[in-house]
C-alpha cells in the first residue's frame, strides 16, 4: 500500500497563549512554539502501522515555507519512508481549494492507494481532505477512528459520529481519509530518531514543478479570504475569583454549597 | 438578485436535529427576506414526520424519499446533491460529522465557495458574503469574506445561531422523490456500532468533576477523583483524556462523547472547545479552573479560577474535608 500523509506545521496551542496583533493582521508569532498538528501524528502512526501489516511505503507531504521542512522530518522520524515539501511564494494565502489543488498535483506525480490527513488543524476548517478527494474524484471518509485493510481494492473504516457511536463503512481504494485522534497511540520520537533522518534530502516542489499556474492558487486564486483576526467582545464571562489560594478555595466552597455542588 | 437558499436538514429517529431551526436564523442573516428551502432526505414514515415538523419553519420543503437514502451516507448524499441543487445556490449545513463529511467536496463539485464552521454571518456586500469564524480552538476570531457569485456551501456551528422558533412558515412540502437520480457511490455504509456503556453513567450525575489536558499526567487523575469523592460527584473528562486512555470513553463529555445535564460542572484544565461544550446541556453552574486566563472555557463559565489545577484542586479538597 502506497500511502501519502498530509501534515501541517501549526502553533502549538498547548504551549502558547494565542494573542491577536493590535492591528488585527495576524496573531503574535514572535515567540510561538510550533509543532506538527496533533491530528497529523495519528494519521502518520496509522499509515506506518498499515504498512507494517500489509507492506508498502509512507510518504509525508506538507505545503508551507522552508521552516515546514522540520515537521516533515519529525514525521519521517516516526518511521515514514519519504518526505516532500511543497513550497512556493505563489502558494502563500491559498484557501482550502487552493491547498487541495496543490496537493492533487503532487499526488498525480505518483501512484498512491491511500491519502490521509488529520481531521482538523489550527484553523478549525476540516476542509482540505474532503476537497482533495472531490478534486481527485476519489471517495472520502472523515473523522476516521478505525481502519482495516480488506484487500487490494477496498478497506473497512469506522467514522466517529455523534455520541461516540461508530459508523462502519466499506470504501474503495484509492481514497482519502481524515483521521481522528484516538485511532492509535502515536509513537514517541526521540533525539536519536530525528538524528537518523537528519541527513535525508527532502525534495522541494514549487508551482512550476507541479505544473500549477501561479495565479490559480495562493492569495491570487483564493475565493475565501481571511480579512482580519480579532478578539470577540465577550459577554459577561466568568467571575474570576481573586485572592490567595486559600481565599479562592474558601469563596469557591461557599459558591458550591449554595449551588448544590457539595453534598 | 438574491440567490436561491437551501438548508440541509439532519434528523434521527423521525426528529429533526436542533440545527434545523438554527439554519433558518443563519439563512436570514445572509438575505433577511430570503425564502429558504429545506432539503430532507430519508425514507418512509420517519421522513414524513420530519418533513411535516420542518414545514412549520421553512416556506418550502423538498422531500426526497428513497430506501437508499435511509441512512445519510455522506458520499451518496454528495453525489445526489450535486444533481439536485441548482447551480449558483447557497447551501447551509450543520457543522456536524455529516456536514464535515460531505460539504467540502460538495463545494468542489458545484464549483462554488466553501465556508466551514461559521459562528456568525454579517451579511452580503456586493458579491461578498461576510462571515465570522474561529481559529486556534476558539482563541482567535476572524472575519472572512468570500465571493459567492458562483454559490457557496456553508457549514454552521451547532449552537451558534439562535434557533428560530417562530414556526410561522406553514411551508409547502414538495415530494421530489421521482427526481432522485443515481445513488451509487464508492463508499458503502455497513452499520452503526453504538458506543460502549461504561461502569458509571455520567449523564445521570448532578455534579461532575471533569478533567482535561491540564491534568498533565495519568497519575494526577487521582486529584480529581479525590475531589469528586469528597463532594459526592462523578468524574468525567474531555477528549484528550480518552485519547490518552487515562479514562474510559463512557466518561467523555462532548459531541463525540456523552451529553450531560448536571446542576454543577467543575471543568478542571479544560480549554472549552465547542465540541466539548456541545455535550453540556441544561445550563449548569460552571466552575472553570485553568492556568491560562485566555482559555475559551472562561467565556461560558459562571466562576473562574486562574490557577494551576495541580496546586489548587488538592488545596480545595483539603479545605472541604476540614469542613
Amino acid at each position: 500500500m502506497e500511502i501519502l500523509v498530509c501534515v501541517k506545521r501549526v502553533p502549538d496551542t498547548a504551549e502558547n497563549e494565542i494573542e491577536v496583533r493590535s492591528d488585527g493582521t495576524d496573531i503574535e508569532r514572535d515567540d510561538l512554539v510550533y509543532s506538527v498538528n496533533e491530528w497529523d501524528n495519528y494519521a502518520v502512526e496509522e499509515a506506518i502501522q498499515i504498512c507494517d501489516k500489509v507492506g508498502g511505503s509512507v510518504t509525508i507531504v506538507t505545503v508551507g515555507d522552508e521552516e515546514s521542512e522540520e515537521v516533515v522530518r519529525r514525521e519521517m522520524a516516526m518511521g515514514a519512508d519519504k518526505g516532500v515539501l511543497l513550497s512556493d511564494d505563489a502558494f502563500i494565502g491559498s484557501d482550502g481549494k487552493g491547498l487541495a489543488a496543490i496537493l492533487k498535483a503532487e499526488i498525480q506525480k505518483s501512484s498512491y492507494d491511500l491519502v490521509l490527513t488529520g481531521a482538523l488543524a489550527d484553523d478549525g476548517a476540516s476542509q482540505v481532505g474532503g476537497m482533495l478527494a472531490a478534486i481527485l474524484d476519489w471517495p472520502y471518509a472523515s473523522v476516521v477512528n478505525y481502519i482495516e485493510v480488506l484487500d487490494d481494492t477496498k478497506i473497512k473504516v469506522s467514522r466517529e459520529i455523534e455520541g461516540g457511536n461508530q459508523e462502519m463503512n466499506e470504501i474503495e481504494l484509492p481514497c482519502v481519509l481524515s483521521i481522528q485522534t484516538g485511532i492509535n497511540e502515536p509513537r514517541y520520537v526521540g533525539i536519536r530518531g530525528i538524528r537518523k533522518v537528519a541527513s535525508i534530502e527532502i525534495p522541494v516542489h514549487g508551482a512550476a514543478d507541479l505544473g500549477i499556474s501561479r495565479d490559480s492558487v495562493g492569495t491570487a486564486g483564493a475565493i475565501v479570504k481571511r480579512v482580519d483576526y480579532f478578539v470577540p467582545e465577550l459577554g459577561e464571562g466568568a467571575e474570576i475569583l481573586e485572592g490567595s489560594l486559600d481565599e479562592i478555595a474558601e469563596k469557591l466552597i461557599e459558591l458550591l454549597k449554595a449551588k448544590g455542588g457539595i453534598k | 438578485m438574491a440567490q436561491q437558499l437551501f438548508a440541509y436538514i439532519g434528523h434521527k429517529n423521525g426528529v429533526a436535529d436542533d440545527s434545523a431551526m438554527e439554519l433558518v436564523t443563519a439563512a436570514g442573516k445572509i438575505y433577511p427576506d430570503a425564502s429558504v428551502t429545506a432539503v430532507i432526505t430519508g425514507s418512509g414514515a420517519e421522513l414524513d414526520s420530519v418533513s411535516n415538523a420542518v414545514a412549520a419553519s421553512y416556506p418550502e420543503v423538498w422531500k426526497f424519499d428513497n430506501a437508499a437514502l435511509a441512512y445519510p451516507n455522506g458520499e451518496v448524499l454528495r453525489n445526489f446533491l450535486v444533481n439536485s441543487i441548482p447551480a449558483g445556490a447557497i447551501i447551509l449545513f450543520a457543522h456536524d460529522t455529516l456536514g464535515m463529511d460531505l460539504a467540502p467536496g460538495l463545494s468542489i463539485k458545484l464549483d462554488s465557495a466553501f465556508v466551514p464552521d461559521a459562528v456568525d454571518i454579517e451579511g452580503v456586500e456586493g458579491n461578498d458574503l461576510k462571515v465570522i469564524r474561529q481559529e486556534y480552538s476558539g482563541m482567535a476570531s476572524t472575519h472572512v469574506r468570500c465571493d459567492i457569485s458562483n454559490g457557496v456551501v456553508i457549514t454552521c456551528r451547532p449552537g451558534s445561531f439562535q434557533p428560530d422558533e417562530s414556526k410561522s412558515a406553514a411551508g409547502q412540502i414538495v415530494d421530489k422523490s421521482a427526481e432522485v437520480g443515481d445513488l451509487s457511490a464508492k463508499r458503502r455504509f455497513l452499520e452503526v456500532v453504538a458506543a460502549e456503556v461504561g461502569d458509571v453513567d455520567i449523564t445521570k450525575a448532578d455534579v461532575l468533576v471533569s478533567v482535561g489536558r491540564g491534568i498533565e499526567d495519568e497519575e494526577n487523575i487521582e486529584i480529581a477523583e479525590e475531589l469528586a469523592q469528597t463532594i459526592g460527584a462523578v468524574v468525567s473528562c474531555s477528549r484528550p483524556i480518552v485519547d490518552a486512555k487515562w479514562l474510559e470513553k463512557s466518561r467523555q463529555v462532548g459531541t463525540s462523547g456523552q451529553t450531560v445535564k448536571p446542576k454543577v460542572y467543575l471543568a478542571l484544565g479544560i480549554s472549552g472547545s465547542f465540541q466539548h461544550l456541545g455535550g453540556l446541556k441544561g445550563s449548569p453552574f460552571i466552575v472553570a479552573v485553568n492556568k491560562n486566563p485566555k482559555a475559551p472555557i472562561f467565556q461560558v463559565a459562571d466562576v473562574g479560577v486562574v490557577q494551576d489545577l495541580l496546586e489548587f484542586v488538592p488545596a480545595l479538597t483539603e479545605k472541604i474535608k476540614e469542613g
